[in-house]
């Protein structure tokens, strides 16, 4: 019975591979490590501007929302429709405030009326010794508003009220925090909506501030459509924090290519010496085949089939490992978990499969140009 | 008729002469034996014979075929196509069982035949060994295996290059009863020894010494 040549051939490259083992692991293991670095690190990058955007959102606000022109304020109405705009499950926080001046023995300050639940979404990095109001009637202070009044959290007192007829009317406060922000917010005296409208009556918004988890790029986009379609509203992105978003995105992406590229080359490097020593190491059995009259192709084909083959077993155990990878880091550094992206898997054999080749050419040439003689003078 | 003819053949290594002006012809169906000290040309004579070397000068009519001229490609196919080679270390390959060893031959040659590679192995008298790997066989059967393997595709030449250097005497006598029985069907066997009993069964025994020729005689049967 005779046997195709190509199952025979088939036979010869799994034996070698099979009954050899221990002398292929370090290049399959060589191959496995550079794939789950590269296949990890990709994992890792692609869900970056995920995980990152959320991170990002604690910087506070990336969208402002304020009246157009010489406007004075924003209806509740306005502001409710430009927020509509703003995709549902990307939205952290949606905060409008109210401002005006107060004055806390005779000093005047700035107070904020706003839904506080949402300022605390909207800014989670605010720091507050104390703490937020809960009760009506409670204000949280800044920090120099409290360096200048001396107040501290629970103590007590009267905020007046001045409208714009020159009629004054008292309001009795306690302290339930003090804000620390390093910002301008530290001047401010913040309430609940309710207690500031029970001081200043009903109005509209001063500023809408807006936590949307979207890169820069998206964010301009939607400050474009808003302000198209809301002609008295002006969406104005926060360039500071979008844009540093970016530079911390662009200079992550460049280190990925980078480790990439490094990874990439560290592993074809370790393959083509351990496929050189392979070749060294089996010189007889390649002699032998070539005195059995193997021709040269037949001797680079076989060698780098096997070496194919190696390729892909180690991208494969790459791709799983460079998965667990990813999830460790992506458990550690953010507290998340990923989820598995299959369509990694092939790419990523796919590639360990043309790094094995490129680096099992030189060796492979070499196999080629072994002679047959020596076989018989016995090397 | 005339399988082999070697007409003023020199091969210089360098500064070495390893074969100087040899001239040589062997019958279809001859058995020549090949004896000299070490380092007196005969594993180079082998090669240059079995197209796996050329000469630096002179003919090598193989089969008609001046092999001196000819280039690398066409010197495999020729190897592959006319010789057999039976060696010293065996030179099985590790990872192949018996079997497997032969049917490389075959594959190599033209087509793996696994009965056919059976019935090698049976000749040589491995027919239940046949699935083992080299490692578990003893050095009188690995040898018999690469008989077997030379004999698979119906070489016209066989060489072997002291084929029972690496055996005890009742392996040797196994090895030289199958030569008797190739001898008998008609094939070519040349053989490099050392040792003068192996040589005593070619029909004739040449003599290197210093890259010539230097004996030859004729053994009476
Ligand atoms: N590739 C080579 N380069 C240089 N010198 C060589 C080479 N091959 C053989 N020689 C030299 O040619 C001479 C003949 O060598 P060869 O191997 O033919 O001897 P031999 O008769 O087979 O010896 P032995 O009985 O020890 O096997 C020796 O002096 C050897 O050193
Ligand atoms: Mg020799």
């Amino acid at each position: 019975m005779t046997m195709k040549r190509e199952t025979f051939f088939l036979k010869i490259v799994a034996c070698s591979l099979l009954r050899r083992h221990s002398k292929l692991l370090t290049a399959i293991l060589a191959v496995a490590a550079g794939a789950a670095i590269v296949s990890g690190l990709t994992t890792i990058y692609y869900d970056i501007p995920r995980q990152m955007g959320r991170e990002f959102r604690s910087y506070g606000a990336n969208l402002l929302f304020a009246p157009a022109g010489d406007r004075a304020a924003l209806t509740a109405d306005e502001a409710g429709k430009a927020a509509l705009f703003l995709p549902a499950d990307a939205v952290v926080g949606v905060a409008a405030y109210r401002y005006n001046t107060i004055r806390i023995n005779e000093q005047p300050f700035m107070a904020a009326g706003a839904a506080l639940a949402e300022v605390q979404k909207t800014s989670p990095y605010w720091l507050v010794r104390g703490g937020w109001p809960r009760a009506g009637q409670e204000a949280l202070i800044g920090q120099e508003v409290a360096d200048i009044t001396r107040l501290v959290p629970g103590s007590a007192f009267t905020a007046v009220f001045t409208d714009r007829q020159g009629k004054s009317s008292e309001h009795a406060f306690t302290v339930s925090g003090v804000l620390q922000t390093g910002g301008t917010e530290e001047a401010f005296v913040f309430m609940s909506l309710p207690d500031f409208e029970n001081m200043a009556g009903a109005g509209g918004f001063d500023i809408v501030e807006c936590s949307v988890s979207l890169p820069g790029a998206d964010i301009e986009k939607l400050a474009a459509r808003i302000n198209e379609e809301i002609p008295g509203l002006a969406a104005r992105p926060v360039r500071r924090v979008t844009e540093s978003e970016t530079v911390v995105l662009t200079r992550l992406q460049a280190l990925v290519y980078l480790v990439t590229v490094v990874v990439l080359l560290l592993t074809m490097i370790s393959v083509a010496t351990t496929m050189l020593a392979a070749v060294a190491e089996r010189r007889r059995e390649i002699g032998l085949k070539k005195a059995l009259g193997a021709p040269s192709a037949s001797i680079v084909a076989e060698f780098l089939s096997e070496s194919l083959l190696l390729g892909g077993l180690g991208g494969l155990l790459g791709g799983i490992f460079g998965f667990l990878f990813a999830q460790m880091i992506s458990a550690n550094v953010f507290g998340r978990p990923l989820s598995f992206p299959l369509l990694l898997l092939p790419f990523t054999v796919a590639a360990s499969v043309l790094v094995t080749g490129a680096a099992s050419a030189l060796p492979a040439k070499s196999a080629a140009r072994v002679e047959p003689a020596i076989v018989l003078r016995g090397e | 008729m005339h399988i082999l003819e070697i007409e003023g053949v020199s091969k210089i290594y360098g500064s070495v002469k390893a074969l100087q002006n040899v001239n040589l012809s062997v019958r279809k169906g001859e058995w020549l034996a090949i004896m000299g000290p070490s380092g007196s040309g005969k594993t180079t004579m082998m090669n240059i014979i079995g197209c796996m070397d050329k000469p630096s000068s002179g003919a090598v009519l193989l089969d008609g075929v001046d092999i001196a001229k000819e280039s690398g490609g066409a010197l495999t196919a020729i190897r592959r196509d006319k010789i057999g080679l039976i060696f010293q270390q065996f030179h099985l390959i590790n990872y192949l069982t018996a079997l497997e060893n032969v049917m490389v031959a075959q594959y190599y040659h033209s087509m793996p035949d696994e009965e056919e590679a059976l019935k090698a192995l049976a000749r040589v008298g491995l027919a239940e060994r046949a699935r083992h790997l080299p490692g578990q066989l003893s050095g009188g059967e690995q040898q018999r295996v690469c008989i077997a393997r030379a004999l698979i595709n119906y070489p016209a030449l066989i060489l072997a290059d002291e084929p029972t250097g690496n055996l005890d005497e009742v392996n040797e006598g196994v090895v030289l009863d199958i030569f008797r029985k190739l001898h008998r069907e008609g094939s070519t066997i040349i053989v490099v020894t050392h040792d003068p009993e192996v040589a005593r069964e070619a029909e004739r025994v040449i003599v290197l010494e210093h890259g010539r020729v230097a004996k030859e005689v004729l053994n009476k049967k």
